[in-house]
């Protein structure tokens, strides 16, 4: 066990963890944070995408010890003082999802990469979101979500 | 019972309204089963056969019994007695169907790479895994057999010894003089397809957890599934658990697609380690778990023939299919490829009509409902034949499409069954037009005179599909065992809101936002006054579940008519109180009007309430509940086109365009039926050009998770341009028929149709899908010798 300091959505966690724990299940089990999600084992389908110091993980290739000392965001934090964020909001009015599994994970990568290039062309949104995948919505609609706020 | 009043349809049915779902979703608030805990909660792991055929000579579980954090471990000789019966299959297509014992581990031989042998209970998940591995089990292999003909050839080796053979059932449907129509014909095409197998991928994997209240032998299964009505009737059976006694949840689920339209061995496994251990049991599926426990969709050989006369009119089809079941029959495995019987004429007015599907064990993960079920498969054998035949007669596929279409509704189809509504034309026409189609024949054209290694292709598929599942005396007549009627309940509480009860179970299709909005607008409230209550057998009445295009034009409808009776009832309470006779009492969204005043619906329902002031006769509270079976099917139909452009020196194909152009009856929420028709057309995309599930002669799967299964991302896939024609259903109130399906029904076939119009001129007639660069390319080699 390792004594781990994380800071996550602006609160403090001080933790005891396994070596093999991923950050994905401290998020989710150790700290009740089950907005991020678990779609695969082979780190392709980017439900568990949260921000590490502002820039998109998959959180289940992040162990749990690697995070030590780091700013964790996940889509709980993401909304700020009950505004939802604009990309959240674009999501809604857009119908960017359905069934909602991947779409926590969807919206935190649209977050990084508006981070780095505030004015994307679909083209890069799309490549943008390779690493994850929605089963219901043919990614037309999250793309022109993500579009009407660039 | 009072006499129903028919309501009118207003504003709110049609209208784009926000999701009401969306919020929790947003911000991370779902409830999904893999979230939830509960108090003494133990956790599963399966263990699982790595031969696809093997004898089971020895399981020993003590190594796992000896790991500090396991529970328990049980082999299938150990749970027995656990069993009152298989697993279930409710759909066995002819008498003499063979159904094979289906229990939730194999005892003596493993029939698939996966299939259940012993499990293991630990106090946490990793340690369950960790000791599933510890579970020592000698196994002697066997040969195998992955290909469904395959498995029909004398010798083959069995999947289940004691039936003598592979052969699982050999279903026919016959109509018209078929063979005289092939004789007198001046033109025959024949096609040979393969349906790829598919592995459906909901992107949340399953889960299960199960909490016993061992002293009232209560149990409460919250499951990631379609269907929580079925699992609990079926499962009550396979655990001899009372029906009554048991409750199923399906609470927030992430995608279905029909792998979740089923009823699986770790939910019967749950509750049996449930009763057994007398503590909650939770299950999570791992995903390349699941790519080897989960249903696998299609996996079928077509042939098809089409008799036709010279100038390309269709007098009779003719199709043959052999579809995979897979190792066991889970649910409707050999139901799902006769969802298509009745559609291998497709959008056509044939006079002959002849089908026949054998089934077919293999040794593979069983197969079962994917989304569209039979339907695409059928479309894309008759609209892959129109082209051959268009390409045979030289003429454009738009021509011979026109030459053929069923124009008269409701029409009585070759095949037996009645086409409720459609416009064909319209839809041809509108397609047509947004593609520019004459445009892309010149451009076409001009790429093929330059000699661009870019070739351009253009592919239709005008289809027809049947949905809304299903009218009862038609499933009791094709042997399924249960009916396809629904159920809604509607309650007018006294402060103004209302709950909605349905028996259909939503796990993305904004049921919730779609159901307000029926409800708003018949009764007169606002959108966010609607709660809609679903997935919980302790809540919402008995109900036939969501799956094959469903919801809408059954349970939908239900809601319509539930509502009717509700306004009947009040219309009663509001003559009273306005003290005038009923008949002078008029009702218009919300509100009765009578000769002098009038009164709200709302009102009536705290009237309702109190009951201080009641007509002579009349119960007490506003609440009506409506079970709607249909009495036809509902038959979506549209027209899609592709563009595509094909690299000739790489074989890569892209969709550079795909236009959609669809008739689902009225539409309630614009954003939705776009959503759905969106998501649908992805999957046919991805069956046409990226996904296979793919084993090797021994019966691995090699595709067995998401990195060698490719499921398309965002950059795979195009923009859609989508369009629609309204014909309202004339079979129910609302005019709805159902749109869950339609993307990937019409989807394969045109995009295949584009990459063979692409490389017609290069000499090659068919691809097998998926069209990977690799199948082009070689199809391209193949053809050039």
């Amino acid at each position: 066990m390792r004594r781990v300091s994380l800071s996550v959505n602006g609160d403090q966690h001080e933790l005891e963890l396994e070596p093999r724990e991923l950050l994905v299940y401290v998020l989710r089990e150790r700290l009740g944070l089950t907005g991020a999600t678990v779609g695969c084992d082979t780190s392709s389908c980017g439900s568990c995408t949260v921000l590490l110091d502002g820039e998109s993980v998959k959180s289940c290739t992040v162990l749990g010890v690697q995070a030590d000392g780091h700013r964790i965001t996940t889509i709980e934090g993401l909304a700020e003082n009950g505004a939802l964020h604009p990309l959240q909001e674009s999501f809604r009015t857009h119908h960017a999802l359905q069934c909602g599994y991947c779409t926590p994970g969807m919206v935190m990568a649209a977050v990084s990469l508006l981070a780095e290039n505030p004015r994307p062309s679909e083209a890069e949104i799309r490549h943008a979101l390779e690493g994850n995948l929605c089963r219901c919505t043919g990614y037309q609609n999250i793309v022109r979500a993500i579009e009407a706020v660039a | 019972m009072v006499a129903p009043i028919e309501l009118e349809i207003g504003e709110a049915i049609g209208a784009p309204v926000e999701r009401k779902e969306d919020h929790k979703l947003l911000v991370g608030q779902a409830q999904w089963v893999d979230n939830m805990r509960v108090p003494g909660m133990a956790y599963m792991a399966v263990v699982r056969s790595p031969y696809a055929h093997a004898r089971i000579t020895r399981v020993d579980v003590a190594p796992a019994l000896a790991h500090a954090d396991v529970v328990a471990a049980y082999s299938a000789a150990d749970l027995q007695e656990e069993w009152a019966g298989s697993l279930p299959c409710a759909w066995l297509p002819t008498e003499d169907t063979k159904a094979p014992p289906h229990l939730p581990l194999a005892a003596d031989k493993a029939r698939y790479v996966g299939d259940g042998v012993a499990v293991v209970v630990a106090s946490s998940r990793a340690a369950a895994e960790d000791a599933a591995e510890l579970v020592e089990v000698e196994y002697e292999p066997l040969p195998a057999i992955v290909d469904p003909e395959a498995a029909l050839a004398e010798g083959a080796p069995l999947v289940h010894d004691e039936l003598g053979t592979n052969r699982c059932y050999t279903w026919r449907l016959d109509a018209g003089e078929v063979d005289a129509l092939f004789d007198e014909a001046e033109v025959i095409v024949r096609g040979r397809f393969r349906q790829n197998r598919l592995i459906p991928t909901a992107i949340e994997p399953r889960a299960v957890l199960v909490q016993p209240l061992p002293a009232n032998g209560e149990f409460t299964m919250w499951s990631t599934t379609q269907v929580p009505h079925i699992a609990r009737v079926t499962l009550s059976g396979v655990l001899g658990i009372p029906e009554a006694k048991l409750r199923v949840i399906a609470p927030d689920v992430g995608g279905g697609f029909g792998s979740k339209l089923n009823v699986y061995a770790e939910e019967a496994l749950a509750l049996g380690l449930a009763r057994r251990l007398g503590r909650a049991i939770k299950w999570t599926e791992g995903r390349s778990e699941g790519y080897l426990a989960t249903i696998h969709g299609r996996d079928q050989w077509q042939e098809i023939e089409l008799a036709a006369n010279a100038d390309g009119k269709i007098s009779a089809v003719r199709a043959r299919v052999v579809a995979a079941m897979g190792a066991y029959l889970q649910l409707v495995t050999p139901g799902i490829p006769l969802l298509g019987a009745w559609l291998y004429a497709g959008a056509y007015d044939v006079q002959g009509y002849s089908f026949e599907c054998t089934g077919v064990f293999t040794h593979t993960t069983p197969t079962d409902a994917y989304r569209g079920a039979g339907r695409p498969e059928a479309t894309y054998a008759i609209e892959r034949a129109v082209d051959a035949l268009a390409a045979k007669l030289g003429k454009d596929p738009v021509e011979v499409r026109r030459l053929n279409f069923i124009r008269e509704f409701p029409n009585a189809i070759a095949a037996g069954l009645t086409i409720d509504s459609g416009d064909y034309d319209a839809g041809l026409d509108l397609a047509l037009g947004t593609a520019g189609y004459k445009e892309l024949r010149t451009e076409q054209a001009e790429r093929r005179a330059k000699g661009d290694p870019k070739r351009l292709g253009i592919g239709l598929s005008t289809y027809v599909e049947m949905c809304g599942l299903a009218p009862s005396k038609i499933l009791g007549a094709i042997r399924y065992s249960a009916g396809g009627w629904d159920t809604a309940t509607i309650r007018c509480l006294p402060t103004g809101t209302v709950q909605v009860l349905t028996g259909v179970s939503p796990h993305g299709q904004g049921h919730e936002t779609t159901w307000s909005q029926i409800a708003a607008d018949l009764l007169g409230y606002d959108v966010d006054e609607i709660e809609v209550l679903h997935g919980d057998t302790a809540v919402v009445p008995l109900g036939m579940d969501t799956y094959g295009s469903r919801s809408l034009a059954v349970g939908g409808v239900a809601l319509y008519f539930a509502a009717e009776r509700i306004v009947a009832k009040a219309r009663l309470i509001a003559a009273h109180k306005l003290g005038v006779e009923p008949s002078q009492v008029d009702y218009v969204r919300g509100r009765f009007t009578g000769p002098e005043d009038s009164i709200a619906l709302k009102d009536i329902a705290l009237a309702a309430w109190t009951a201080h002031d009641l007509p002579d006769g009349v119960e007490p509270g506003l609440e009506a509940s409506f079970v709607y079976d249909p009495p036809n099917f509902s038959w979506p139909s549209g027209a899609h086109l592709a563009v595509v452009e094909v690299d000739t020196e790489t074989g890569n194909v892209e969709v550079l365009r795909y236009i959609a152009v669809d008739d689902v009856g009225t539409v309630v929420n614009p954003l939705i039926v776009d959503g759905q028709i969106h998501g649908g057309i992805a999957q046919g995309i991805a069956q046409a050009l990226f996904e296979e599930a793919v084993y090797d002669d021994d019966g691995n799967l090699l595709t067995g998770n998401m990195v060698s299964y490719l499921v398309p991302s965002a950059p795979d896939l195009p923009s859609y341009e989508l369009d629609r024609t309204e014909t309202p259903s004339p079979t129910n109130p609302l005019g709805v028929k159902g749109v869950g399906e339609t993307g990937a029904i019409a989807s394969p076939a045109a995009v295949i149709n584009a990459v063979c119009d692409a490389l017609a001129a290069d000499g090659v007639t068919d691809i097998q899908m998926p069209a990977t660069p690799e199948r082009v390319w070689r199809a391209l080699e193949e053809a050039k010798r």
